[in-house]
């Protein structure tokens, strides 16, 4: 781009306006940077890469593996391990459809309708991005802690939220739920409201319409939201531990487990759960790309 | 279908986009609505569409109240500007829609859904394009497959938002001429909005010409070009030369200098002059009311322009002479109206 809008400069400037006729050389680098700053500075970034991605990675995979496949496998059939698994998809599946529901709602009020308090609405979905996980956790120990606002009323209605799996799923929610709408909102706005209007005068139903023209136009936007808000979901650890309680094969989810493994000095068991998280990541990684990809497309063949 | 509109007022925050409106369609008519941007014109179409909601004020069609009814209740045909063709599907599905969103009990069978979408792009000569999908079209074909999808439901009345405001100009004169032909063929009341004088008058039987929320002129275009009803109406419709007079005891001056025009009607004080480019008669120095000197000359197609400095103002003005008449930068031309209306301002 930028050697491009350089290059058109000096041919649009007639030559008796041109300063100090600059060499042939001078040209050349002006166009671009000189070979070895070039290579300086990709060196750097990878290098950066290397060290902070893919070696932690490597280390996560050598830790497990350390003992051998069976000790590593052993450690992932452990009544525990798999109590953690089985609870971490569990928060993840509600807390993901929640979101799902709640992003598509709110994208849409955002993007088909016009309201007072819009703006504030749209900044108080990025509120859990701005606010620490711990403190999003805190938040639900103040209100539903035994000294909490609801404490009392829950004990006497003997509801469970902190400590079970209701608080592990509102802690979870409220900290990924900006994923989908954030997804969603520029999106939906970028298709505007004329192809709903066209729909709806050609008699569709509100029900139709959605399921017939906007659906279809942002599934693959709705699958990136779910996709990020998965990832965030499992791998969720600040919330989740202030509300949790660690109780050993019951309110355990997989980051909880690794720490607790970790300081019990179980090394291969924790990194063998670690390594599930990070093959969760690398999933994650590769179908954000062939998502990234259809959105583009889409977006390509937008008419006009 | 008759359309009738009364006393429309809408709204948006502080700005009147349709300021009491009255306005009568008659069955079968071809009626364009003309404005700058910002008149009110597609407003007041999605008005009746169903797509907007009125502050104040009836839409009634065929004598019954249209606003107790939503956009899909009215069987109108609606045409956006950038077509808003469902772009997941293809030519055919987005024309069949229409058809198969109706309720169970109403739905045509499958065989007679296809026959009908088949039937419709006959009608638009568009038929081999049935797989294709919106972004594999060039803007004349999705116009004319947004064309056919409001065709689908047997509209009683077709509106059409700026039908070919994103076109290129040869595709939208070809059009034109094929929007005519159709609405002929099937003879549904139909409202155009457009911005393009040109357009209104060669595709529509009325005209309608607002400006700022209000309709300056109702006419056929053989009336708003000839009788223009406001100096609005003559300066928007055709191009005009603009002079700003001094109306005293029915003489009219320019600069102080009494011009030989007849001031009509009860236009007094300070008014505008206003003279087709065309209507502007080119003689030698002396022979007109008005002296000037060619300060520069254009020729393209049929016409050449001149700018003539006025020698009894400053203003310079633009006029369109035949190109028989040879004309010279630095000439002393005498200039005569045919045509002329004046406007108290």
């Amino acid at each position: 781009m930028t050697i491009q809008m350089t290059m058109d400069r000096e041919r649009a400037l007639p030559h008796k306006d041109r300063p100090a006729a600059p060499s042939r050389a001078g040209m050349e680098y002006r166009r671009t940077e000189p070979r070895a700053v070039r290579i300086c500075i990709i060196a750097l970034a990878v290098t950066f890469l290397a060290v902070f991605v893919v070696l932690p990675l490597v280390v996560v995979f050598a830790e497990a593996l350390s003992k051998g496949i069976l000790a590593y496998l052993a450690a992932l059939s452990d009544p525990e391990a798999l109590s953690a698994i089985r609870l971490t998809l569990l928060v993840a599946a509600i807390s993901v459809g929640i979101n799902l529901v709640f992003g598509l709602t709110a994208a849409w009020a955002i993007t088909k309708f016009e309201f007072s308090g819009k703006t504030f609405l749209i900044s108080l979905i990025d509120l859990p991005f701005s606010v620490s996980p711990v403190i999003s956790g805190l938040i639900f120990v103040l209100l539903f802690g035994a000294q909490g606002f609801l404490g009392p009323w829950l004990q006497n209605h003997q509801l469970q939220v902190l400590f079970a799996v209701p608080g592990l799923v509102l802690a979870t929610t409220f900290v990924t739920f900006p994923f989908v709408a954030r997804a969603l909102i520029p999106l939906m706005q970028e298709l505007g409201t004329q192809e709903e209007e066209a729909a709806i005068s050609l008699g569709a139903s509100g029900l139709q319409t959605f399921f017939r023209v906007t659906l279809p136009n942002i599934k693959w936007g709705v699958l990136y939201g779910v996709l990020l808000c998965n990832a965030r979901a499992m791998g969720e650890f600040g919330a989740v531990s202030v509300v949790s309680g660690h109780i050993r094969g019951e309110t355990n989810t997989m980051p909880l487990l690794v720490e607790i493994l970790y300081n019990e000095y179980q090394f291969v068991a924790s990194f063998a759960i670690a390594s599930l998280l990070a093959m969760l990541a690398l999933i994650t990684l590769i179908a954000k790309t062939i998502l990234e990809r259809h959105l583009d497309e889409g977006r390509l063949s937008h008419d006009d | 279908m008759t359309i009738e509109v009364k006393n429309l007022v809408k709204k948006f925050g502080a700005f009147a986009a349709l300021d009491d409106i009255d306005l009568k369609v008659a069955d079968g008519e071809l009626l364009a609505l003309l404005g700058p941007s910002g008149s009110g014109k597609t407003t007041l179409l999605r008005i009746i569409a169903g797509l907007d909601w009125p502050d104040f004020g009836e839409v009634w069609f065929d004598g019954e109240n249209a606003l107790v009814r939503g956009a899909g209740e009215r069987h109108v045909g609606f045409v956006f500007q950038h077509y808003a063709l469902f772009r997941h599907m293809t030519v055919f599905e987005n024309v069949a829609f229409g058809l198969r969103v109706q309720p169970r009990a109403i739905r045509k069978s499958e065989v007679a859904i296809r026959s009908r979408v088949k039937e419709l792009l006959d009608l638009m000569q568009l038929d081999w394009l049935a797989n294709r999908y919106p972004n594999q079209l060039s803007g004349g074909q999705r116009q004319r497959i947004a064309l056919a999808r409001a065709l689908a439901i047997e509209p009683r009345i077709l509106l059409l938002d700026e039908p070919f405001g994103a076109l290129d100009a040869k595709v939208r004169k070809e059009l034109r001429a094929w929007l005519r032909g159709l609405h002929h063929k099937i003879n549904v009341t139909s409202i155009f909005v457009t911005h393009d004088q040109e357009e209104a008058l060669e595709v529509a039987n009325r005209i309608v010409v607002m400006d700022k929320g209000r309709i300056e002129q109702v006419g056929s275009p053989g009336e708003v070009y000839d009788r223009p009803a406001s100096a609005f109406v003559h300066g928007f419709i055709g191009e005009s030369i603009a002079l700003p007079v001094e109306v005293v005891c029915g003489a009219v001056r320019l600069n102080g200098q009494t011009l030989d025009l007849a001031a009509d009607e009860a236009a007094t004080g300070s008014s505008t002059l206003f003279v087709r480019r065309h209507d502007m008669q080119v003689g030698p120095a002396g022979s007109g009311l008005l002296e000037g000197k060619v300060s520069g000359i254009r020729t393209f197609g049929p016409i050449q322009r001149a700018e003539v400095a006025l020698a009894a103002s400053d203003a310079v003005i633009e006029i369109d002479a035949p190109r028989d008449r040879n004309l010279r930068i630095g000439e002393i031309v005498g200039l005569k109206p045919r045509r002329y209306r004046i406007f108290a301002t």
